[in-house]
């Protein structure tokens, strides 16, 4: 079927997500939707999947035009949309899952759950799945949940499917897996709209790319594009993808975890035994795919999380068992994952934000009462330093960009002098100059002789920015890679990729140089070290 | 370049204890305690020769039982190890880091509760009616049990109800008016649904179009009713009694066949239409619950109303008619309380079951068969109370009338589980 979005439209209140934007997707096509966070993909994505009403324009289907009440017309229509946080009931089966909306159903309304289970393995094994339609979706993987929204999408007879960030969540071989499956999409007929900021995946998988910026569409590019192009294209400017930095001079072991123990919820360890070393002026990455343990380590440094057993050492003092307040005391300097609910305090103005740590201090207070003017003159100064754009200091910190909200939180946190740097995710959803001003500081506070524990789920951030990476799976570290080590074409991905699927470093290492034995390594590639 | 004096820790090759989550000894603990009450408590009360006598048949069975009469002391010891043994088979079992399967507490709890029984009726004259306690713990529940089944509805669809106080009032309150106006107890049976589908429609209304906090809605609906019946009753029914006010009770029918069987007879086929309704309703919503169409979109508009908006299922539309049939269903409950008991409409006579309603839907983990457990659980403590202060029983009548929140605190610390009901329960749903 062929797509056409002719003049969309879409404002709220004062803002333009999407301004006449316009997009020809050819049946049987995959056409990348290229832009960075905020650009106004996913919005434009929610008006074609009739979640929101645009403001003006119109959406084409085979030349017909479109109008959309709700998701449930689009779906007729024949678009289906694998949002970017699934779309599924954590307590349904698979099979109720995939049935939700259009149950097959006798009279009274009383399901017929052989028909819809069939209906799972059909579609499964055509594509060869492999899906348990009686298994629960909160007890499957992430990777095998996305399998079960592109099932549900097919079963409603797709014909234009509507991928949106679907390998924010995966590993590099899960992406892999999702790249053949569009494949065999493709070549059965189905459109794909694939919406992304990773430039490694437009390149391997993309028939036409449109890339967006600030809610317009700026440009279209071919897959053969370089990756500087698409970038320079996507952000506007010429930006450079590695991060700028000196080899790390590593001192002697500032901090060390000793079998760090954390339990979940349910009684089994989220965070198994784990040693981890690490060196005054080094950046350790940790890596994985999401839900491997990685922010309850971090959370457990910090004191947010109880720890069940271990030692965490700062100095050769155990910080196990010490309030919050004393780890910060001690000199942790912590960046939370999600920076709206943990990282500030939204109804607060970007002054107080900047010292919710400080406040009690003699520096800002009085006894009991707060001193507004040194306040205000503190975050003069920070919000200085680390070129943070606003209106007023007494503003809510809500009315920041997320990148000028991350450097509030980065500056608050960098504002003591630090024994240990910490943060999970520090530019999750940030634009790409707020993301080399944030690699810059981490890299600065390295220099200065602290060391920095990164928790981060983007490979190419893990891959710039670290001195040595340690891959988290299942609640233990599977291998450290050291990437000082590494050959000149840096650390290969692929073992990386295979670590966060739990193999060991050496088998991951032995593996590659196996498949690159076999297959001869196409020239842009990079050869296992 | 490499300059690291770092050593890089290896992955661990030691061989030690697998971490594995803390043993939860609630189960074994709760067993041992009821247990120790048994022995220690139960078996210090009687004398060595008395005996407690159960009356099993009631008049109207077929077949005619004598009255049991049992060894107390010694069938309280036998009680007593029966449930340390099952403490001991607990404990063997968390340690095993297996579950501790249901029908063990269900031993445990009937062996505790006869126990007390005994306890209770020893080396007395008089005999412990077992029919009749059974018969009025069942009565008891019955609001208690539609006013659980309205929570479920209601919840599942992600909606808290507090308000099944205030339907079962204004229940109790239009079946007693409307089937005194016209002389017929069934009128009252009609009215009452439509006057609890109102109050969830106002429910409703804040809720879901203007997304009031639910909670506060609810209790701001209970004091609406109380404070709207109370007028009216103090008003027009009092001013002309005979036509608002008079008693018409539902008939009681009986099954025929069904209703002879000993003690299961007449405590559950000699009942009112209404408790037939109930029966009805529990068994059709826990069908519908799980196997309908109806139940699945339920389900989902109220653990993640997003994904059930992406597939098209009207998520507030299905929040508004269910919260309307949840109101209507405890209105129906509410009519127990006045023309299901064969009594006139009295002020505020819900008497605060509404509450208690909610506590057995948490207790029942919002599945209605669960729910009726639970709801039976506390009509049964309840009535215990009432049976063992008309027989005159040595426990003093204060404590017994502890029982139904002792039994609660146990039934909560120790037979439930991790309760987590409807993710989106209490949030309104808009599209972002």
């Amino acid at each position: 079927m062929k797509l056409e979005l002719q003049g969309i439209t879409k404002v709220f209140g004062s803002l333009v997500a999407n301004d006449h934007i316009d997009l020809v997707v050819e049946p049987g096509e995959i056409h990348a939707l290229l832009g960075e966070n905020g650009a106004g993909k996913s919005t434009l994505m929610n008006v074609l999947y009739g979640l929101y009403d645009p403001s003006e324009g119109q959406i084409l289907l085979d030349d017909v035009p479109q109008r959309f009440n709700g998701p449930g017309d689009a779906v007729a229509a024949g678009i289906g949309m694998v949002h970017q946080h699934f779309m599924l009931v954590p307590v349904f089966t698979v099979a109720e899952s995939v049935a939700l909306g259009y149950e097959p159903a006798g009279p009274a309304g009383v399901l017929e759950m052989a028909k819809a289970r069939q209906h799972v393995l059909e579609i499964s094994e055509r594509f060869g799945f492999e899906i348990d339609p009686d298994a629960k979706i909160e007890d499957l993987p992430v990777g095998v949940q996305q399998r079960v929204e592109i099932i549900k999408a097919l079963s409603r007879d797709a014909k234009v499917l509507i991928l949106d960030e679907p390998t924010a969540v995966l590993t590099p071989q899960e992406t892999d897996e999702l790249i053949n499956i569009m494949g065999e999409l493709k070549e059965s007929g189905t459109s794909i709209v694939f919406i992304t900021h990773k430039l490694r995946e437009v390149r391997a998988i993309a028939d036409r790319i449109t890339v967006i910026r600030r809610g317009k569409v700026v440009g279209e590019a071919s897959p053969t594009s370089t990756e500087t192009e698409l970038a320079s294209l996507m952000v506007g400017r010429s930006v450079s993808l590695a991060v700028d930095k000196e080899p790390a001079e590593p001192g002697d072991v500032a901090f060390e975890l000793d079998k760090l123990t954390v339990l979940g919820s349910t009684g089994t360890p989220v965070v198994d035994k784990v040693k981890l070393k690490v060196a005054a002026g080094e950046i350790v990455c940790l890596a994985g795919v999401q839900g491997n343990g990685q922010s309850e380590l971090a959370e457990a440094i910090l004191g947010l999380a109880d720890t069940d057993g271990g030692a965490i050492r700062l100095d050769g003092e155990d910080l196990a068992g010490k309030s919050v307040r004393e780890r910060l005391e001690a000199g942790i300097g912590f960046v939370p994952e999600d920076r709206s609910t943990d990282g500030a305090i939204a109804d607060f103005s970007i002054a107080e934000n900047l010292v919710l740590d400080l406040y009690n201090t003699e520096e800002f207070s009085r006894g009991v009462s707060l001193s507004p003017s040194k306040v205000a003159a503190n975050a003069n100064v920070r919000t200085e330093e680390f070129d943070v754009r606003f209106t007023d200091i007494h503003d809510k910190i809500s009315t920041l960009s997320g990148g000028n909200a991350q450097k509030v939180v980065l500056a608050r946190e960098m504002s003591r002098p630090l024994r240990l740097f910490v943060a999970s995710q520090p530019t999750r959803g940030l634009d790409v100059g707020s993301i080399e001003f944030v690699h810059k500081r981490i890299v600065a506070e390295r220099d200065k002789g602290t060391p920095v524990i990164i928790v981060s789920t983007e490979l190419d951030e893990v891959v710039s920015l670290a001195d040595r990476i340690a891959v988290m799976y299942r609640g233990k570290i599977v291998g450290i890679v050291d990437v000082a080590k590494a050959g000149p074409m840096g650390v290969n991905r692929d073992v990386l990729g295979l670590m966060m699927a739990g193999v060991s470093l050496a088998d991951a290492e032995a593996q590659i140089a196996k498949d690159a034995s076999a297959t001869t390594p196409k020239s842009d590639e990079e050869v296992p070290s | 370049m490499s300059t690291s004096t770092v050593t890089e820790p290896v992955p661990d090759t030691e061989v030690d204890e697998a971490v594995v989550g803390k043993i939860n000894y609630r189960a074994p603990i709760v067993n041992a305690l009821a247990a120790l009450i048994t022995l220690l408590v139960f078996g210090m009360g009687p004398t060595a020769d008395a005996e407690t006598t159960f009356q099993v048949s009631s008049g109207s069975t077929m077949f005619s039982i004598p009255n049991i009469s049992l060894p107390s002391l010694i069938t309280i010891l036998v009680l007593g190890f029966v449930q340390l043994g099952a403490a001991a088979y607990a404990l063997v079992l968390v340690r095993a880091r297996r579950t501790v399967p249901v029908w063990l507490h269900i031993i445990v709890g009937l062996a505790f509760v006869i126990s007390f029984l005994v306890y209770a009726g020893a080396g007395r004259s008089s005999v412990i009616p077992v029919t009749t306690l059974l018969a009025g713990a069942l009565a008891l529940s019955v609001p208690l049990i539609f006013g659980a089944m309205s929570g479920v509805v209601c919840e599942r669809s992600g909606v808290i109800n507090i308000a099944i106080e205030g339907q079962l009032l204004i229940g109790a309150f239009a079946a007693a008016a409307i089937a005194s106006r016209f002389a017929s107890s069934y009128a009252g049976l009609v009215a009452a649904p439509i006057a609890g589908a109102m109050v969830g429609a106002l429910l409703a209304w804040f809720a879901v179009r203007f997304q009031v906090n639910q909670i506060i809605v609810g209790v701001v609906l209970n004091t609406l009713v109380i404070g709207l019946t109370g007028f009216l009753f103090s008003t027009v029914m009092s001013d002309d009694a005979a036509l608002w006010n008079a008693r018409q009770p539902l008939s009681t029918i009986k099954i025929p066949l069904l209703s002879e069987i000993p003690i299961i007879g007449p405590v559950l086929f000699q009942q009112t239409i209404l408790v037939y309704l109930m029966y009805v309703i529990v068994i059709v919503l826990q069908f519908m619950l799980f196997r309908s169409r109806w139940g699945l979109r339920t389900r989902a508009v109220g653990e993640y109303p997003k994904a059930a908006d992406t597939v098209g299922i009207k998520v507030n539309t299905r929040r508004v008619w269910n919260v309307i049939m949840a109101g209507a269903i405890a209105g129906l409950g509410g009519a127990f309380f006045s023309i299901g008991s064969g009594l006139a409409f009295g002020r505020e006579m819900s008497a605060g079951q509404g509450y208690i309603a909610l506590a057995a839907m948490i207790l029942g983990k919002w599945n209605p068969k669960l729910a009726v457990v639970a709801a039976l659980l506390f009509g049964f403590s309840r009535n215990l109370g009432n049976v063992l202060s008309s027989i005159g029983s040595a426990v003093p009548s204060e404590l017994l009338l502890m029982l139904p929140y002792i039994i609660t605190i146990l039934a909560v610390a120790g037979f439930v589980g991790k309760v987590r009901g409807p993710a989106a329960a209490g949030t309104p749903y808009t599209k972002s």
